[in-house]
């Protein structure tokens, strides 16, 4: 079965339905890859093999019959962020011990409805909170790739690292991730693969553990953006069950690849030349625009003049909003419980024994800007901020119809080279952030390999709903680049 | 008059604001479908979202917002069409998420009044600050086992609202009056069935006390989960005694949330200011901004019951009733229903008379509500009507009533087959009357030598003699004529 390690997404669908492939085989080959590679990875918190080759198996009868779903038989990975009926989701938290739920988040139906094989549960920062993967009560997940100088362990970025190294190695066609201010994008870039976060409302958060609501968005991640349109096309829609799920028809992504540039006024927002960025990254900022000029759009500079504020306030709105969010864990009901001889001991007990560290100084800081006293001085500006950071969007829309960016500061860096300063970690959200903040769709494209053969990435940011332009746009820039690199641990033939 | 209360340095007036929490009537909670019944066993009517699960969303109930809009017109309260959901964050075990989802900052209804009854027949207005719309929290149980505490979801969740008074109310008599008459609306409207009882309302008194003629207000104490009228009433003089013996002492008062305890008569501190709960307010980001159309609220508003002060006007207008019979009738939406029903087609002003009087004794003595009432408005009103027409009179009808709520029986049924048809046959009337006069010839003696009282005496036996059948009116009028013979 050589070869079987080279599908994508799409070939894959297209193999299964021709009956090329069984689901079976398919399935079989993703678990041995799992089995012989994440070892090394420690991309999955937990593995569902059984349930997967159950779930093949039952996709063969369904093609066997011409019939099945856009996913019918294909192998993914869920970020264990999303709560899987009968399997155990931890948030990589220790504070919810075995906790199994007795339900379905809607994003992961919408998948099995489409016939979605799911392999398992993937490696992510403690409830999403992080950039490396490093902040995970499972040990961190490991990026497939290596420099080309040194055998050092990368990071694969995060918060959804584990989805972005299965997903990098091979080990799964697809997964799903979580985007809170970089979470899919930041990852996506890190691992050489492609990542969308949606427009806030286009998936739904019922049944997703949450880190800050009004941030929080379900999207794909894969190894191209045909696969991620394919898979989005799934995982969108409206949900009675989410407030804030918007109910707005979901197109046919995928047809969008074909759409082109002609003629697409392509954003370069002025205020994302920081300082001390990589000339690298300068250079591969360039390259895009390069490639986007040459396919037929048109590049215009544009101000996005409250940029600066973007990480102050999303590191408020967002710890603020998951300091209240995550005070449910409580030992109360679910999870680990530590017990005391008072109420408020047993709180503090399992609070403390079952939070990690980055999570504890996040409810903090959270909790503080919300307190009595400072809530005008950090949340409520916060807000008005936000408003600003969205009005500069939909002003720079008015005439653009998309803008690129870098999606991160720099590639993927080692575990032992983590900044000390949390703050310094925080900055590898400054280009990702402010979309969050707007609300606005953006993904992730591989677009090169730095000095030392680490993947880059560049990240397009879209109008509100229009995740089509911004898929269009995104694989003129993979055909140009035409990223073909492989990462040292890989499930096919090694690079 | 106004309320005083006497001290060692003189007379002092007390100032109390209420804010109660009264249950919404609605099928499901605030934001779950969870079922929002009173009782059950413990924790079955509890949904995913009400446990506070991972990843568990809120969904708002369309019918609580109608209940709540409701409750505002009933109030004569401003409606706001924009109002906004925020988070209450504090940490209690039948708290499942850590935060209480509230109305802080946005309240779906504003500025609103009641107007109040007191004893000496006066009326005030008491105004209405805001009503908000919010969950309610489970219940904690201590005393099942020396170490553990249970906790019961059932009530987690169910919309609440509370609605905060203005501190306008100068009095526990109007405080009293205050409580009543807003359970009366709310259950006309029926968007709460106030019953103190099962703690579907719920009052917190704010208390403070100050000297007659004192334009600001001194520190108030809030007085927390009062759950009767009666305790309300009690709370308020207890506390506002303790507070003039703090001052009169040279003391200050504190600002500090107490605990009424009825079997003391007192109250104690539950947590000074020092103490209170940060609860670090903020918008719920689950749930957008609440946005009604004013089409909507006008709908509501068209569809409202007749509220009781419109619902008075009209019985005093319509029957000629006195304002006390229709603050009676008005008390209770079927009380006045079964009235109408009643008064429709009988004396209006015989009807009120009969049901403050007689049914509504016949209804405490059978401890039923006019909802089960024994007898029914429109044997009552059939009832009234053999008195009009003078088939049976005043005092059998009493006894004829008494049947009907003992039998079922109708009320001409019960006269036809205990003959107590009224005997208006003249010559009937005159032979009994002389039947009489002879056996007690003496008597007659004595009424003739100017003994009138004896007069009473002569209707008495002739009234027994016909067994109380007799017309009273005939009776008196054959009495004088043959006494005078």
């Amino acid at each position: 079965m050589s070869g079987i390690h080279d599908f994508t997404l799409a070939s894959a669908r297209d193999a299964l339905k021709s009956r090329k492939i069984s689901a079976v085989e398919l399935t079989n080959a993703h678990i041995d890859a799992i089995e012989r590679l994440d070892g090394q990875l420690n991309s999955f918190i937990t593995r569902t093999p059984d349930q997967a080759r159950d779930a093949a198996k039952a996709a063969d009868e369904v093609l066997a019959k011409g019939e099945g779903g856009s996913l019918c038989g294909i192998p993914l990975g869920i970020k264990d962020l999303f709560c899987t009926n009968g399997v155990r989701t931890t948030a990589a938290s220790k504070i919810l011990g075995n906790f199994v739920p007795p339900y379905e988040s809607t994003v992961t139906a919408n998948l099995l409805k489409d016939g979605a094989v799911f392999l398992g549960k993937l490696n992510l920062d403690e409830f999403a909170m992080g950039a490396a993967n490093l902040n995970s009560a499972f040990g961190p997940a490991v990026n497939p790739w290596k420099r080309s100088d040194s055998d050092t362990k990368l990071v694969p970025g995060g918060s959804s690292g584990g989805s972005a190294a299965a997903v990098a190695a091979g080990l799964v066609l697809g997964a799903t991730g979580t985007d809170t201010g970089g979470s899919i994008r930041q990852p996506a870039a890190f691992t050489g693969i492609a990542g969308i976060k949606p427009t806030y409302g286009r998936c739904s958060r019922f049944g997703t553990i949450a880190f800050a609501s009004s941030l929080d968005q379900a999207g794909p991640m894969a190894r191209n953006l045909q696969d991620c349109a394919i898979l989005l096309e799934s995982m969108a829609g409206f949900d009675p069950r989410d407030s804030t799920s918007v109910d707005t028809p979901v197109p046919n992504y995928e047809a969008a690849l074909k759409r082109g540039v002609k003629g697409l006024r392509v954003g370069i927002p002025k205020e994302y030349h920081v300082d001390g960025m990589p000339a690298e990254i300068e250079a591969l900022w360039q390259q895009g625009m390069t490639w986007l000029r040459d396919a037929g759009a048109e590049i215009v500079e544009v101000s996005l003049p409250h940029t600066k504020y973007g990480l102050p306030t999303y590191y408020i709105a967002a710890l603020a909003e998951a300091s209240s969010n995550l005070a449910r864990y409580d030992g109360v009901r679910f999870g680990e419980r530590v017990s005391a001889p008072s109420l408020d001991g047993l709180y503090e007990a399992s609070r403390a024994a079952g939070f990690g560290e980055e999570v504890k100084r996040r409810i903090l800081i959270g909790t503080h800007v919300l307190s009595s006293g400072y809530y005008d001085a950090y949340y409520l500006r916060a807000q008005k901020l936000r408003t600003l950071i969205q009005q500069d969007f939909l002003k720079a829309f008015e005439n653009v119809d998309v803008l690129l960016t870098p999606t991160a500061p720099s590639g993927a860096f080692a575990q032992d080279e983590k900044p000390t300063d949390p703050v310094q970690m925080y900055l590898n959200d400054v280009f990702t952030v402010p979309a969050s903040m707007a609300g606005v769709p953006a993904l992730s494209v591989p677009a090169g390999l730095d000095a030392r053969g680490v993947p880059l990435g560049l990240q397009l940011i879209g109008k509100f709903f229009d995740e089509e332009t911004l898929i269009a746009a995104g694989h003129a820039i993979e055909q140009a680049a035409a990223f073909h690199h492989r990462p040292t641990i890989h499930a096919g033939v090694s690079a | 008059m106004s309320y005083r209360i006497t001290g060692s340095t003189g007379e002092w007036e007390i100032v109390v604001g209420l804010e109660v929490h009264a249950q919404v009537v609605s099928e499901a909670k605030l934001f779950s479908g969870a079922s929002a019944e009173y009782g059950g066993e413990p924790n079955t009517h509890v949904s995913l979202v009400d446990a506070g699960f991972p990843g568990m969303l809120p969904v708002l109930n369309q019918e609580c917002v109608a209940q709540a809009v409701r409750t505002g017109l009933g109030l004569e309260a401003e409606i706001n069409l924009f109002s906004r959901f925020d988070r209450k964050n504090y940490f209690y075990a039948d708290l499942p998420t850590g935060y209480q989802i509230s109305q802080f900052a946005h309240p779906i209804i504003g500025k609103g009044k009641v107007l109040v009854d007191l004893a000496d027949g006066s009326t005030r207005e008491i105004g209405v600050t805001r009503l908000h719309l919010e969950q309610d929290a489970g219940k904690s149980i201590h005393d099942q086992d020396p170490t553990r505490s249970f906790i019961d979801l059932n009530r987690a969740g169910v919309a609440l609202m509370e609605i905060v008074s203005e501190p306008d109310i100068r009095s526990p008599e109007e405080a009293g009056a205050y409580l009543r008459k807003l359970r009366q609306i709310l259950r006309y409207i029926g968007t709460c069935d106030g019953n103190m009882e099962e703690g579907s309302m719920r009052a917190d008194v704010n208390v403070s006390v100050r000297k007659p003629g004192e334009t600001e207000y001194r520190t108030r104490c809030e007085i927390k989960n009062v759950n009767s009228i009666r305790f309300v009433i009690m709370s308020i003089e207890v506390e506002a005694q303790r507070q003039i013996e703090v001052w009169e002492a040279g003391g200050t008062v504190d600002q500090e949330t107490r605990l009424f305890d009825h079997v003391r008569s007192e109250t104690r501190s539950l947590r000074s200011k020092e103490d209170a709960h940060d609860y670090r307010y903020f918008p719920d980001p689950d749930l957008l901004p609440l946005v009604i159309e004013q089409s909507w609220v006008d709908g509501l508003k068209a569809a409202l019951p007749e509220l009781p002060e419109a619902k008075r006007a009209r019985l005093e207008q319509e029957y000629g009733v006195s304002r006390y019979e229709s603050s009676v009738l008005c008390v209770e939406q079927a009380i006045a229903d079964f009235y109408e029903t009643v008064a429709r087609g009988a004396d209006a002003r015989l009807a009120a008379n009969w049901m403050l009087g007689d049914f509504f004794a016949a209804l405490n003595r059978t401890g039923r509500s006019i909802e089960d009432s024994p007898v029914s408005a429109e044997g009552l009103r059939e009832l009234l009507g053999l008195i009009s027409n003078s088939t049976i009179n005043g005092k059998i009808a009493k006894e004829v009533l008494e049947d009907m709520v003992e039998t079922g029986e109708s009320a001409s049924a019960i006269v036809e087959k205990k003959g107590l048809r009224q005997v208006t046959d003249t010559g009937a009337i005159e032979s009994a009357i002389r039947e009489i006069l002879v056996a007690n010839s003496d008597k007659v003696a004595e009424y003739k030598s100017g003994k009138d009282k004896l007069f009473g005496f002569f209707v008495g036996q002739t009234m027994k003699a016909m067994k109380g059948k007799g017309n009273p009116a005939l009776v008196n009028e054959t009495l004088k004529k043959l006494l005078s013979e």
